[in-house]
């Protein structure tokens, strides 16, 4: 099958189909996913082609959506879930963290939920309250879940599909803003679960392992780890970077839990400089775990300390001032330079 | 009480009356009338035998063998009389205090202790029983059962007119769960998609120090009739009658004809759990006058009152109730701490590297005591050496609640 050139949302719907032909028990279920197609259209043309008990337009109602899909899951179907914004998923918050997340421990392995939830998220867009929020690390605080982002059509295409196949419950993390960013796909790649859970996993035929990093741009100087819509942040900042002569690697994580940090310490060590990109807050963020990590293993590799570019502490705000709040290139170029200085 | 929690504002389907005289109800005795003599000491055999585990179950916590108990002393109609009205393919989600359920689904009551002793989270595996885990956080699980119940659907498992094959859920909560939006929202899934699931709600008419009044001002039934649900109200200390308006309600769901609620009007008659105080709360009159209206005394009485109770058959069940709670006390005692590797098993399906680092730093820190010479450890052979590592503190072998708290 070709390559071809898709939208990130279009490479997410080519994913989806490709696990609902591949996999019979594979359901999507949502608000608005069946005859609107999603609010981002995601799963455009989905229910037409098969059926409404396998794309389920449900009540609007998070928490049931994430609680029948538990109990759907329990009787081996693989759910996947939309929650229409990063906002509205608090509701559905103690599902997936008091039930979802612990259900294989407590029942010591007898019960797997391959759960997979999407989430649009992330700003950018111009949007209302409550739909341009980035809550990644309050599950990847919970044991249990797997938290991914893909940032490029390519891996949005393969990694739904390797979430689809993971036996494990998946917060797959979807950067709105990057929803009409086209790039190639190759769609002649399938991963199903009916392959060993090790093949998802691992990535056997030559896949980057749903849980493992991989390196965006390769550079000597500093080493920017970013996730989501924050990639195409830091290639720019990377390329910007490089008529200063300073050689920025850039590291997209795609997976917050677990966190590669074999992939980010390789490079870290190599460069002895670390800026950690994300649209979430910086206090308690995922940056600071990184900084936590990254000087626990390269403390006498580093140049400077990480540091940290992001949201603010505050709630998200208006979108007329949202571009001051995001990280944008200006700000990541900042804390490159500053890191440099050292 | 006000008015409109008034129980004679919705029928209570009842079958056997407090002094144990059988009623005629057009719609439900049929139902429960092939039962014989013989079927109904079954049931009554079952109440006596979960009502002396509860016991041993709350004598072991007062002894410091569990770390917490919540009784069902009160309740073991409801759930008898429902619990054995499942087919075998039939699946339960119960809440916390289904031990009369778990019973009759063959599940080792030794086993539900498991959880309240604190060796492990669940104790039982929910596919040789079709007994889903307790849940305690309140009515999650009846979102969990109406997922089941859609998947029993997707599965063709509904109206085949199969008896053997047609299968059913049923999920338990209590009268504060309905006041919970999960319970709502599994309310409205249930009935949206005509989901093949029973709602058993025993109002056992306190959530911990709440009465039912601060959850609802309808009679919890009547809630049915706003999600499009049929509903019936039960006389949850008849065990007949909880019986009949289950077998009712499981038939309809796997007839493919939907969900159903079911309030079954009991009384908890114990505490909450063993951390709570009634007595601060209620009085002594109403404890004294559900007593009066016990689920096991009735069926006693009516059976007795047939001469359908032997001498034989009754010393032979105290005889068999003795020796289950000799055997639950000498099981749950004899239960260990578990291997401290058990905390970082199972919290994936497939390997997380987090927990795996972390296991290893563990298990580094673990096996960096065994080399220490005890005769030498004190002297400082190890920077930790007076430290006792967790998996080898003698302490810990048994009695987990003391040992808990004195190094929490």
């Amino acid at each position: 099958m070709a390559v071809e050139r898709l939208t990130l949302s279009k490479a997410l719907n080519a994913g989806l189909r490709r696990t609902l032909e591949t996999d019979s028990k594979v359901l999507l279920m949502g608000e608005d996913i069946g005859r609107l197609g999603g609010v981002f259209r995601v799963t455009d043309g989905l229910q037409k082609d098969f059926g409404e008990d396998r794309v389920v337009d449900t009540p609007l109602a998070e928490s049931g959506i994430i609680g029948t899909a538990i109990g759907l899951a329990m009787r081996g179907y693989r759910p996947v879930c939309e929650i229409q914004f990063d906002g509205f998923i608090f509701p559905a918050f103690d599902q997936i963290t008091t039930q979802l997340a612990k259900m294989h421990y407590r029942s010591r392995g007898r019960i797997d939920l391959p759960v997979v939830i999407r989430v649009p998220y992330g700003g950018g867009i111009g949007a209302v309250e409550h739909h341009s929020e980035s809550p990644e690390v309050l599950f990847a605080h919970t044991a249990g879940l797997r938290v991914v982002t893909p940032a490029t059509p390519a891996d949005a295409f393969v990694m739904i599909q390797q979430a689809v196949a993971s036996p494990d419950p998946v917060l797959f993390f979807e950067p709105k803003g990057r929803y009409w960013d086209k790039g190639d796909v190759d769609l002649g790649i399938t991963v199903t679960a009916a392959g060993t859970a090790d093949d998802a996993a691992t990535g056997a035929g030559g896949l980057v392992p749903l849980d493992r990093a991989r390196v965006a741009r390769p550079g000597t100087d500093l080493t920017i780890a970013a996730y989501g819509a924050t990639v195409s942040t830091a290639l720019k900042a990377a390329q910007a970077a490089e008529a200063d002569s300073v050689s920025v690697e850039v590291v997209d994580l795609r997976s917050i839990s677990p966190l590669d940090t074999e992939t980010l310490v390789r490079s870290v060590r190599r460069t002895g400089r670390c800026v950690v990109v994300h649209e979430a807050p910086v206090f308690y963020g995922t940056g600071g775990e990184i900084a936590a990590r990254v000087t626990e293993e390269c403390f006498f590799e580093l140049e400077a300390p990480v540091l940290r570019v992001g949201g603010f502490h505050t709630p998200y705000p208006v979108s007329k001032l949202e571009h001051d709040y995001l990280p944008g290139l200006d700000r990541v170029l900042d804390a490159v330079e500053r890191a440099m200085a050292y | 009480m006000s008015k409109s929690e008034d129980r004679s504002d919705v029928d209570l389907v009842q079958l056997l009356t407090p002094t144990g005289e059988r009623l005629d109800h057009p719609e439900y005795a049929p139902l429960v009338a092939h039962l014989d003599a013989a079927a109904l000491r079954g049931l009554y055999r079952d109440m006596v035998l979960v009502r002396r585990f509860d016991s041993e179950a709350t004598s072991l916590q007062r002894q410091g063998e569990l770390g917490l108990w919540a009784q069902c002393l009160g309740q073991e109609a409801a759930q008898v009389g429902s619990g054995r009205a499942l087919a075998p393919q039939d699946f339960a989600f119960p809440s916390y205090r289904e031990h009369g359920v778990a019973h009759t689904r063959g599940v080792d009551l030794a086993d539900v202790l498991l959880q309240f002793r604190g060796v492990d989270h669940g104790g039982w595996d929910p596919n040789a029983h079709n007994f889903q885990l307790y849940t305690l956080v309140i009515g999650s699980h009846t979102l969990h059962a109406t997922g089941y119940a859609m998947a029993l659907q997707r599965d063709g498992l509904v109206g085949t007119g199969d008896a053997a094959r047609d299968a059913a859920v049923i999920t338990y909560f209590g009268d504060g769960a309905t006041s919970q939006g999960d319970v709502n929202e599994a309310l409205v899934f249930a009935a949206v998609n005509n989901a093949p699931v029973v709602l058993f709600c025993q109002n056992n008419q306190w959530a911990i120090s709440e009465p039912t009044t601060r959850q609802t001002r309808v009679p919890i039934a009547a809630r049915g009739d706003g999600f499009g649900i049929p509903n019936v109200r039960v006389d949850g200390n008849d065990v007949l009658a909880s019986h009949a308006v289950t077998l009712e309600a499981l038939e309809r769901a796997r007839s493919g004809g939907g969900p159903t609620l079911i309030e079954a009007y009991t009384y908890r008659m114990g505490a909450h759990t063993t951390s709570d105080d009634p007595t601060r709360y209620r009085s002594a009159a109403e404890e004294e006058h559900w007593r009066r209206l016990d689920p096991i005394d009735r069926l006693r009485a009516h059976l007795v009152a047939e001469s359908e109770l032997p001498d034989d058959f009754q010393a032979e069940l105290d005889a068999e109730a003795a020796a289950l709670g000799a055997r639950i006390r000498a099981t749950v005692r004899a239960l260990g701490k578990p291997p401290t590797s058990r905390m970082f098993e199972h919290v994936y399906a497939t390997p997380h590297t987090i927990v795996e680092a972390e296991r290893a730093f563990f298990e580094r820190y673990e096996a960096s005591f065994a080399d220490s010479d005890p005769t030498t450890a004190a002297a400082g052979t190890h920077p930790h050496a007076t430290h006792t590592p967790a998996s080898q503190d003698p302490a810990m072998s048994h009695a987990p609640q003391s040992a808990a708290g004195r190094s929490l």
